[in-house]
């Protein structure tokens, strides 16, 4: 089996407005066991399982957790970060929407062991049912005593607030997001300090993806241990996948780590219709990189898509047939990505516009080998200092092809004005 | 302390410092565009990236501080073209017409570019012009120049507590503007032009009367005279690349002969006019059971903020004019009836450290004679040093000269009305000899000096202790305001300044005004006041001169007709 359902066990199977489906389930038996837990045995347990963040950046889970632990605070805030912008994936969607307890489960387990005391789900504005579905499902969770004051009589005091961005791009990134919960305009800030230190209101945060959340309560079931057997040594526990484009079956996959993109893409995707040639494919979103065909086994594991400037994003896989145009596609993302920017830091805010002027050059053949250095150099500075991971990760995708599909460029260059 | 190696030198710099900081200790200059001291870090501009080992990104020497071990370089060719692409990008998106700019060589941009040695700009321009903001009398905005920084953000939000100034929309579209609108005339802005003096560049600047004061130079038929305000003495010297200090007097006095002012007289004249005059209504007050606190009416900026935000409390201002109106009102009364001139034919100049003065100079409550301003025109600090150098006058090599009469003999206490408190101080060394009728054995009231938000200080009147304080920035201003509202103020005398430190902070005072440069400026203005032989008020025999010769009493009829205003409740200030 390729898949390994964990996360999405419950999926179709619970009706996701009834916490009763939830409870019959296995729901919140975690949560039971783990208020009867040292915090910091909680907190050991993550640090077993090798948990990394879901979101995108990958950072160990445990670490944040103890961070938040660490920082004396009358509040702390945990925040789920359910604004899925990012094109190309849908995961989060999936989890909201079909087992919304279960990230309020991992929710309130965080809270519990790194001593949160508010909580927000801050979901995408556009994501209707998922926000209606939450909100139901937080009010049914506090009615029965999983949220609250004294939580199950364990003593332990959380509440949890379901949030709604305006549809700006940019509040997926953390601090964006923090100004928004603030009734701000979402525009990143400067780190250090970081969320843990000084987050919403100025109070230490933690922010987690709903997947990340999500994981904790198989941790709290079946110990740190047993939960790092499933992936590989680098990367544990599985992985849900975004997987969209040409693509016969587009869905969300649940699959362990280390199990390689082909795998994914011909065998649960079922391959690219009409048999048509796979051109190439994006990772993570539109903020990932694109490789070609002959890059496929490539297994998904953070390590492994570090090595080439990459990270796994959160897990989204668009495939692209040859039909495509990589000056057409590029151009798509580049004017995405300055259309999103919020403007605050120099990279993002002026480079974007230029990147778009340089990759027109290119897609209507008008280009000079002085463009393809400007091209580069300008998309690398905006990746090296830009000040949040928008502009950071927002000409990965192009860098990527200025690696994988340099032909192109040239070829555009030597035919330029020839047409 | 924490061991680093910066540029291949090992180093031990202080636990927390930034690497900005540790860098200039060491004497290495890391370029920096958004960073302002004294202001929030932002970090946008991203110029100061500079290599640490082991991080993958470059990271912003202004927000990072140093660790134990590590390893920075400023100036690795990755940096280097980091800095050169960012400036480029900025430059795409700025008016470039340098030589057609206010701010020609004084730019921080324009020198950025330079020092990185940016020949030709690899991006082509993306600018997509804008309207420009010239609908009040103090303060231009150009948006076609602005580069984004954030600086006038900062000090109108968190400086002033204004929050006039935002930054607006997304992406490429950002712009900083008047948060509701398109002019600063839309919004509650006071017109300090804080914001003009920490802009990089020349997208916000005071809008230039140099023009109009030569073309009135120029008039044969005019008689222009000019008067100086107590703070421009200590920062003038900066406009010619000199330290702040009192000794450049002689040589201001000198200089503005040379542009052609028939009269050169002194603002601190009426400075102390204005301690007379605003010492007796407060102690009218107290006898009378007036209005208390009574609040100082000679900051602009304070009369516009109180007139926008508090109209239910403006029976707290002081109804004296300000020392620059008293000036002007006297000069088209007093001066040009002695002289036998038509007040119509005489032109009033003042040089000013403000561009919120400009605005009170054009207010229509500031004409003693039916559609003749007061004061004609008002040039900041920084216009009066380009006029300078424009009229080729070699400033540093000027003889000393001194005021003309009746306006130029002044007092210590009137010196030290460009510092905050200095006003407060100069009130309490002439109140409490009056009331107390014995000479005071210190003239120095420390508690009101310095930089402190807000000072106070309690004094004894008349056998009655007494408690006043002073705000300086609108910030402050407000707490003690909104005590008043609430009826917990337990003052009876306030001053307010908004501009930090006074005066010698004034938003049109020479470029690179920091906290440090202030406190330089404040304390040149003490050294002058302990030179003085003069140092209160009362004692300025020219004042003794004008009450017996013309103005009769203190508060008497025609001090009423002259030296003081009224106010009313105002919403934008067009």
């Amino acid at each position: 089996m390729l898949e390994k359902k964990m996360l999405t066990k419950r999926f179709g199977i619970v009706n996701p407005l009834s916490i009763k489906d939830y409870i019959d389930n296995g729901g919140y038996i975690s949560l039971r066991k783990a208020l009867t837990m040292e915090k910091i045995t909680i907190i050991d347990e993550i640090e077993n399982s090798k948990l990394r963040g879901r979101g995108g950046a990958g950072f160990p889970v445990h670490i944040k957790m103890l961070s938040l632990a660490k920082e004396v605070s009358d509040v702390k805030y945990l925040v789920n970060n359910a604004d899925e912008g990012e094109p190309g994936n849908f995961k989060d969607r999936a989890l909201l929407e079909n087992d919304p307890h279960l990230t309020i489960e991992g929710m309130i387990i965080s809270a519990y062991a790194s001593g949160a005391t508010k909580g927000y789900i801050y979901i995408r504005g556009e994501y209707n049912r998922a926000i209606s579905i939450m909100k139901w499902a937080v009010d049914q969770a506090r009615d029965m005593g999983y949220l609250g004051e004294n939580i199950l009589d364990s003593g332990f005091d959380f509440d949890i607030e379901v949030r709604t961005g305006a549809g700006a791009y940019v509040v997926g990134e953390e601090f964006a997001l923090l100004e928004s919960i603030e009734g701000k305009a979402g525009r990143t800030r400067v780190k250090p300090p970081f969320p843990t230190e000084r987050g919403l209101f100025g109070k230490p945060t933690l922010i987690n993806n709903v997947e990340t959340f999500c994981n904790l309560p198989f941790i709290i079931e079946m110990s740190g241990k047993s939960f790092a057997k499933i992936g590989t040594p680098s990367s544990t526990g599985t992985k849900l996948i975004s997987l969209s484009g040409n693509i016969n079956n587009p869905g969300v996959y649940e699959v362990p780590f280390g199990v390689t993109l082909r795998d994914v893409i011909d065998t649960l995707g079922g391959g690219v219709p009409e048999s048509r040639k796979l051109k190439m494919v994006q990772l993570g979103g539109a903020c990932g990189p694109i490789i070609p065909e002959f890059m496929l086994d490539l297994k998904i594991d953070y390590d492994r898509f570090e090595d080439f400037e990459s990270k796994t994003g959160a897990g989204a896989i668009i495939v692209m047939d040859d039909r495509h145009n990589l000056f057409e596609v590029l151009l798509r993302i580049v004017e995405f990505f300055g259309h999103e920017s919020c403007g605050k830091c120099t990279p993002c805010r002026e480079g974007h516009i230029q990147l778009e002027y340089l990759v027109k050059k290119f897609l209507y053949n008008e280009s000079t080998p002085k463009d393809l250095f400007s091209l580069e150099s300008l998309a690398r500075v905006m990746h090296q200092t830009s000040l949040c991971g928008l502009g950071q990760s927002s000409p990965i995708s192009l860098i990527s092809t200025l690696g994988y599909f340099r032909d192109e460029y040239h070829n555009r260059i030597e035919f330029a004005g020839k047409e | 302390m924490v061991k680093i190696k910066i540029n291949n030198k090992e180093v031990n710099v202080k636990t927390n410092t930034t690497i900005l900081d540790a860098a200039k200790e060491n004497g290495i200059d890391v370029p920096t565009l958004c960073y302002y001291p004294d202001l929030h870090i932002n970090s946008d501009c991203r110029i100061c990236s500079v290599e640490v080992e082991g991080s993958k990104n470059l990271l912003t020497a202004c927000s990072t501080p140093v660790k134990e071990g590590m390893v920075i370089r400023t100036n690795s060719s990755k940096v280097l073209n980091a800095r050169k692409t960012i400036t480029e990008l900025i430059l795409a998106n700025h008016d470039t017409n340098c030589t057609a700019c206010v701010k020609n060589m004084k730019c921080e941009l324009q020198s950025l570019a330079n020092q990185l040695g940016i020949d030709e700009n690899r991006f082509p321009s993306v600018l997509k012009q804008q309207d420009v903001d010239d609908q009040n009398p103090s303060i231009y905005r150009n948006p076609n120049r602005c580069i984004k920084c954030g600086r006038c953000v900062d000090v109108c939000k968190d400086v002033e507590g204004t929050h006039v100034l935002e930054t607006m929309f997304r992406g490429h579209d950002v712009q900083v503007t008047p948060k509701y609108g398109k002019f600063l005339s839309d919004e509650d802005c006071t017109f300090c032009g804080q914001c003009s003096s920490v802009c990089p560049v020349a997208a916000i600047t005071e809008k230039d009367d140099s023009i109009r004061v030569l073309d009135a130079l120029n008039n044969p038929d005019i008689h222009v005279i000019v008067q100086v305000a107590p703070s421009i003495r200590v920062s003038i010297g900066e406009e010619f690349g000199e330290l702040s200090g009192g000794e450049w007097t002689g040589k201001l006095v000198t200089a503005l002969r040379s542009l052609g002012f028939d009269k050169v007289f002194d603002t601190d004249f009426t400075a102390d006019l204005t301690i007379i005059e605003e010492g007796h209504e407060l102690l009218h007050r107290v006898q009378t059971g007036g209005k208390l606190p009574m609040m100082t009416s000679c900051c602009p900026g304070w009369i516009n903020y109180a007139e926008q935000k508090y109209p239910e409390m403006l029976e707290h201002l002081s109804t004296c004019k300000s020392p620059q109106q008293m000036f002007g009102s006297l000069a088209k009364t007093y001066y040009a009836q002695s002289e036998k001139l038509d007040p119509k034919n005489v032109y009033v100049v003042s040089i000013m450290p403000c561009t919120a003065k400009k605005y009170e100079a054009a207010r229509e409550e500031m004409q003693v004679h039916e559609n003749i301003p007061d004061v004609d025109a008002v040039l900041t600090t920084r216009e009066l040093g380009k006029m300078i150098r424009q009229m080729g006058i070699n400033f540093k090599e000027l003889p000393n000269d001194e005021f003309d009469n009746p306006f130029g003999i002044t007092t210590g206490a009137a010196a030290i009305f460009g510092a905050t408190g200095g006003v407060m101080e100069a009130a309490l060394r002439t109140v409490s000899e009056v009331v107390n009728k014995e000479p005071l054995e210190s003239l120095d009231f420390k508690d009101v000096r310095g930089m402190q938000g807000i000072k106070e200080a309690e004094v004894e009147l008349g056998g009655a202790k007494v408690r006043v304080a002073v705000a300086h920035t609108l910030k402050h201003a407000k707490q003690l305001t909104d005590q008043i509202k609430e009826g917990t103020s337990p003052y009876a005398f306030i001053e307010v300044m908004t501009c930090p430190g006074g005066c010698i902070g004034g938003g049109g005072q020479p470029y690179g005004t920091t906290n440090e440069k202030r406190q330089e400026r404040i304390n040149a203005t003490y050294q002058l006041d302990s030179e003085m032989p003069l140092r209160k008020s009362h004692e300025n025999p020219y004042i003794t001169e004008i009450y017996e010769k013309f103005l009769k009493e203190p508060l008497g009829e025609l001090s009423h007709t002259y030296l003081h205003t009224h106010y009313k409740p105002r919403g934008k200030l067009k």
